[in-house]
């Protein structure tokens, strides 16, 4: 077995070692559930489709996914455990996709038990199940991007609040990046090279083009090199601030 | 060649605060060394570089020949570690958390379970390998964080205050089995109580500032004491004062101290000048006076008395060179 694969295991088993999973896990289903079919009015739509369902998974990570990652990192600083796991003969490479993976495994087991969701929807009408396949790898891509950012965050501080918090408002910002209102905020001063840039940080509109159907390599690699990005930050926070 | 560990001038700087000055050492297969040292003296700080948890300001650090940091996951596999109040996964039952360290370090099928089962007989922590580590003892979190140390029967041991918080039963097995342990490693532990110098360390070091004040055997350490070669005896309390008086004067003794044991009984103490052997002379002085002795013996020396001398003067040279 490899050490990322030994490492994913045992936080996968630690998150469902405490509530903290079945909480996260029955929280997160309420909500969907709520937004599905009170906000996004899955029934009354009469549409075959689970565009209500996805599309308000950006909004619902940005507040659950920082309650995932914000443990990663600064509960192992603050009791102490990383300077055990740094000395074990490990990379710390390997030790940051581990636990990034086991939080993303989670978040998938979470996403998975929707799929109550995608069997009425199936019962119901006759939807097209690529798009709804394409939904859910979106989602999962969404969800990965949170994560990174949230495991980042989690590596600056040993404060799992601050974590939260700051990981809350980042998800947020790119959230919003793609909004009209936002976009006019910095128009109105910035070069347009400028607000292309922030728009194109957006994850609504990544997110929004999967859902459509159309799985777009450029979306793939929007979000997988957040995640790249934001792990090979972690990396470089840890060996800043293991010895503090 | 068996040279296991060795440290050449380790420093390392936490902002403007100087934790570690320039350390050498080197350890070799056989011995156990005791890091001794006033509390935010650098003995943890040194060993979390010693580990590769920390990297040196400047310096360097080989284990079994393998630079911690230019190498540090081969000198990480020859290493057992116990960190300073030894950390593990709270939500994690000695079982779960054994287990994982063993996967890390690479032990499968039979060797695992081998490995693990003989860690937790010698640790004695059968009782308890079922039970989350976050509710056990102190002393239990501690003997998990031992038996984790050892697991993978590695050649090099780190342990930071490995009987802090055992108890007396538990303090006396974990000094037998490092040195069981000891022939074939080379160990290095940090303790406070200096008593486990005596009982487990082929070499101590006093660490103060940052910087080793001394290095030796421990009879060595105890030879700066100046009860070093001093003689002690019980005498029946009428005859003290006039002992002491008559022991003050002989040619070699610097001066008598002496203690009350109860009403009957009291110790008096004859201290050399030089750490000169006395004992002969004051044995003819009680057999010239005829005094009744109950017991008497030659001190090895104090070791609280060293460790206290050495340290305070490291500690007024620092003040002088500030003012
Ligand atoms: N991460 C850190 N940031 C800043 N200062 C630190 C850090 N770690 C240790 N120090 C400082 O370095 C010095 C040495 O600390 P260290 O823990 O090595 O002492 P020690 O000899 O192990 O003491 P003790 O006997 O109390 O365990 C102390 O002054 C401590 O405050
Ligand atoms: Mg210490």
């Amino acid at each position: 077995m490899s050490r990322t694969l030994i490492i994913l295991k045992r936080e996968l088993s630690a998150y469902f070692a405490t509530p903290v999973a079945y909480v996260f896990i029955v929280i997160f289903l309420l909500l969907t559930g709520v937004f599905t079919f009170h906000i996004g009015e899955l029934y009354e739509r009469n549409q075959a489709d689970l565009e209500p369902f996805f599309r308000f998974h950006p909004w619902l990570y940005m507040l659950l996914i920082p309650a995932i990652s914000m443990r990663l990192w600064s509960e192992e600083r603050k009791a102490g455990t990383l300077e055990l796991l740094m000395t074990l003969p490990i990379s710390l490479v390997e030790a940051v996709i581990g636990k990034f993976l086991a939080a993303w495994c989670f978040t998938a087991i979470a996403l998975a038990l929707t799929f109550p969701v995608w069997v009425t929807i199936n019962y119901l009408g006759d939807p097209d199940n690529t798009v709804i396949l394409a939904g859910y790898l979106g989602s999962l891509l969404l969800a990965g991007g949170c994560l990174a950012i949230g495991s980042f965050i989690s590596a600056l501080t040993k404060n799992q609040v601050i974590a939260f918090v700051i990981s809350f408002v980042i998800c947020f910002a790119f959230n919003l990046s793609g909004f009209p209102l936002v976009l006019d905020m910095f128009s109105s001063w910035a070069p347009q090279a400028i607000v292309d840039v922030i728009s194109s940080f957006s994850f609504l509109t990544h997110f929004e083009s999967i859902l459509k159907g159309v799985v777009d390599i450029r979306d793939i690699i929007f979000f997988g090199s957040l995640i790249a990005f934001f792990l090979y930050a972690n990396v470089l926070a840890i060996e800043a601030k293991k010895g503090s | 060649m068996d040279n296991l560990i060795s440290v050449k001038g380790l420093h390392k700087h936490f902002g403007n605060l100087v934790a570690v000055d320039g350390i050498d050492l080197k350890v070799q297969k056989g011995e156990v060394l005791g890091f001794l040292g006033p509390n935010g003296a650098g003995k943890s700080t040194t060993m979390k570089m010693i580990t590769g948890f920390l990297a040196p300001t400047a310096g360097s650090v080989a284990v079994c020949q393998h630079d911690v940091a230019n190498d540090p996951i081969a000198a990480k596999t020859r290493i057992g570690y116990l960190p300073e109040g030894a950390p593990a996964y709270g939500e994690m039952t000695p079982t779960s958390f054994l287990d994982f360290v063993a996967d890390i370090r690479g032990l499968v099928g039979r060797g695992k379970t081998d490995a693990i089962r003989k860690a937790v007989e010698k640790i004695n922590l059968e009782s308890v390998m079922h039970q989350p580590i976050e509710t056990l003892s102190k002393g239990f979190k501690r003997r998990v964080g031992l038996a984790q140390a050892i697991l993978h029967d590695p050649q090099v041991l780190i342990l930071d205050e490995p009987t802090d918080g055992l108890d007396p039963n538990q303090k006396h097995e974990v000094r037998t089995l490092i040195k069981e342990m000891a022939p074939e490693k080379a160990i290095v532990i940090s303790t406070h109580i200096l008593e486990e110098v005596n009982a487990v360390c082929s070499r101590a070091v006093i660490i103060s500032k940052g910087r080793l004040l001394f290095s030796g055997t421990p009879a060595e350490f105890a030879a700066h004491s100046r009860y070093h070669n001093a003689v002690t005896m019980s005498v029946a309390s009428g005859i003290a004062a006039s002992i002491e008086k008559t022991l003050a004067v002989l040619p070699d003794v610097s001066n008598v101290e002496s203690t009350e044991i109860d009403a009957e009984l009291t110790r008096v103490t004859a201290i050399p000048k030089d750490n000169k052997p006395i004992v002969e002379n004051i044995q003819n002085c009680i057999q010239q006076h005829n005094w009744k002795v109950d017991e008497l013996f030659v001190e090895p020396g104090r070791l609280d008395e060293v460790f206290r001398t050495m340290t305070m003067e490291a500690e007024s040279i620092g003040e002088e060179a500030r003012t």
